[in-house]
């Protein structure tokens, strides 16, 4: 007996047509634009946490404690009484040369003024009682000013941890959208294929079987999608580095070696074309599974 | 099957397609009793509009009763839960009015169906596949999409998909409508050596020509209701 060519046995993994059904252009291509979204809401999450970390940060550094005629007796003694205290996590005299620096602008080059010394005080929490801080100093060293500028810092930081719950919601409503633009692609393919579909259920096929077909597809597009946002996404991250460029000192000097890559969430991005495969499957499965009811 | 023999039963069948809008026509079968033992062959006769597809979709668990009981294969289709279906499906081989073809599949892939949702072997449902398009004559059109068959190889192809895997029970509507006299008695020589086998079969036909080359029993419906039962 003669075999068949196997020219015409190739659709026997795709007897609904699906190829066809359900193009691989528009789907791939919106599925594409998500994940790219998804990646740059990725980082720009990450930079915004990053940040915050670094306000939240300042913020605990930005208690200072100025020594009015800073003899070394006074600075060592305000040091004493600030390694008793509970609340600090270490706190460092400022180098005069340091503060004549920085102060330098406003005060030229041979100050007349008569500068404090300056101790720099990191806290172990924000909620510390910088007053009480100021009061036990002052005790010990007549005329020692504390000042605490942490709050309008601790505010960013609050402000930062918002803006990134945003991005996480944002990367939701990605999601969402995705789980739609994969809905409608199911629904078109199963109104193209509805008698297809009719005749493989007459024939035998289980709700699962049928699902399957089209959550294959689905998810394969979906990941194909996926991989094409987060190859795009990496020009993209070149290219939003650039434009911060000016904000970043460091980085015009270093150019490309300056940039953030190692910041960035890559494990999360990476996770991108599996989740996005993943919505794929699951939303298809869900789109016909409820179709296929109307069946007996 | 049930104990006594008996491949399809129905006791006091009604059925009415659901309206849009919600709701019930009238019933296109009514108080419909029947009983076809295993191997048995009938015709079942009747004019346009009298029932016979109804009845035959009942009988391939494409529809559930809207009143009274059907059992199929041993298998209370009512109040068979979804999942229990298919199993029957695949136990039954059924030639539509319409044919149903896949259009976007060769003939030999739309041949093949049944046995790949059975999980045969590829090598096996070229093998089977093969010498059922022999048998039907559509050896060189194996490769031919439906569109470019004539409407008595459609039938043909439609006919080879029902019986490829060898059902328990064949449902056959109007099976013949489309070829001319000498395929039709190749066909029906078909059906024959089937039930010959042991292949229970029913065809449902308005064609007495047909029902004349072949005797066998015959069910006679019309407006929903059988008016006789001819041995």
């Amino acid at each position: 007996m003669t075999r068949p060519s196997t020219a015409y046995s190739g659709t026997r993994r795709d007897p609904l047509g699906l190829r066809r059904a359900m193009s691989d252009r528009l789907l791939q291509a919106l599925i594409a634009a998500m994940a790219l979204l998804a990646c740059l809401t990725f980082a720009a999450a990450r930079g915004v946490e990053a940040l915050g970390e670094r306000w939240r940060q300042g913020a605990e550094a930005a208690v200072t404690i100025q020594v009015p005629d800073p003899t070394r007796t006074r600075i060592a003694l305000a040091l004493g009484v600030l390694a008793t205290l509970p609340e600090v996590a270490e706190a460092n005299p400022v180098d005069p040369d340091r503060l004549a620096e920085l102060l330098r602008p406003w005060l030229g080059e041979q100050p007349n003024l008569a500068l404090p010394g300056v101790i720099e005080v990191r806290l172990r929490n924000l909620d510390a009682d910088v007053a009480l801080i100021g009061d036990r100093v002052a005790e010990a060293v007549p005329g020692a000013v504390t000042e605490a500028h942490g709050l309008w810092v601790g505010r960013l930081a609050a402000l930062a941890a918002a803006v990134r719950g945003v991005a996480y919601a944002a990367l939701v409503l990605v999601g969402l959208i995705a789980v739609a633009v994969v809905a409608v692609a199911t629904r078109a393919a199963l109104s193209a294929r509805q008698d297809s579909v009719a005749v493989l259920h007459q024939l035998g096929a289980t709700d699962a079987e049928i699902a399957g077909r089209f959550a294959r597809r689905a998810a394969a597009l979906a990941l194909g999608g996926g991989v094409v946002g987060v190859v795009v996404a990496v020009p993209a991250f070149f290219l939003l580095a650039r434009l911060a460029q000016p904000f970043g000192a460091e980085a015009i000097s270093e150019g490309l070696a300056a940039l953030p890559w190692a910041s960035l969430p890559w494990a999360d991005i990476a996770l991108v074309p599996l989740v996005a495969g993943a919505i794929g499957w699951l939303t298809a499965q869900a789109v016909v599974r409820v179709w296929l009811v109307r069946l007996p | 099957m049930d104990p006594s023999g008996t491949v399809i039963r129905f006791d006091e069948v009604g059925f009415a397609y659901p309206v849009a809008g919600g709701g019930q026509g009238p019933e296109v079968l009514r108080g419909m009793s029947l009983a076809l033992e295993d191997g048995s062959f009938t015709w079942l006769v009747g004019p346009s509009g009298a029932g016979k597809t109804s009845a035959l979709r009942l009988m391939h668990a494409a529809l559930r009763p809207s009143r009274g009981a059907v059992e199929v294969l041993g298998v209370a289709t009512a109040r068979a839960a979804r999942g229990a279906l298919p199993v029957l499906r695949r136990k039954i081989g059924v030639v539509h009015q319409d044919l149903r073809l896949l259009p976007h599949l060769s003939t030999f892939d739309n041949v093949a169906l049944p046995l790949r949702l059975a999980r045969r072997s590829e090598a096996r449902v070229a093998q089977e596949v093969t010498e059922m398009l022999t048998w039907i004559g559509l050896e060189h059109r194996a490769a031919a999409r439906p569109e470019e068959l004539s409407g008595g190889e459609q039938q043909r192809a439609a006919i080879a998909r029902a019986v490829v895997c060898r059902p328990a029970l064949l449902l056959a509507d109007e099976p013949t409508g489309n070829v001319d006299a000498a395929q039709a008695r190749r066909l029906l020589a078909l059906f024959a050596e089937m039930n010959r086998l042991g292949t229970t079969i029913v065809i449902a036909t308005h064609s007495e020509d047909l029902v004349g080359r072949f005797p066998a029993p015959m069910m006679r419906l019309e407006r929903g209701r059988i008016l006789g039962h001819e041995a």
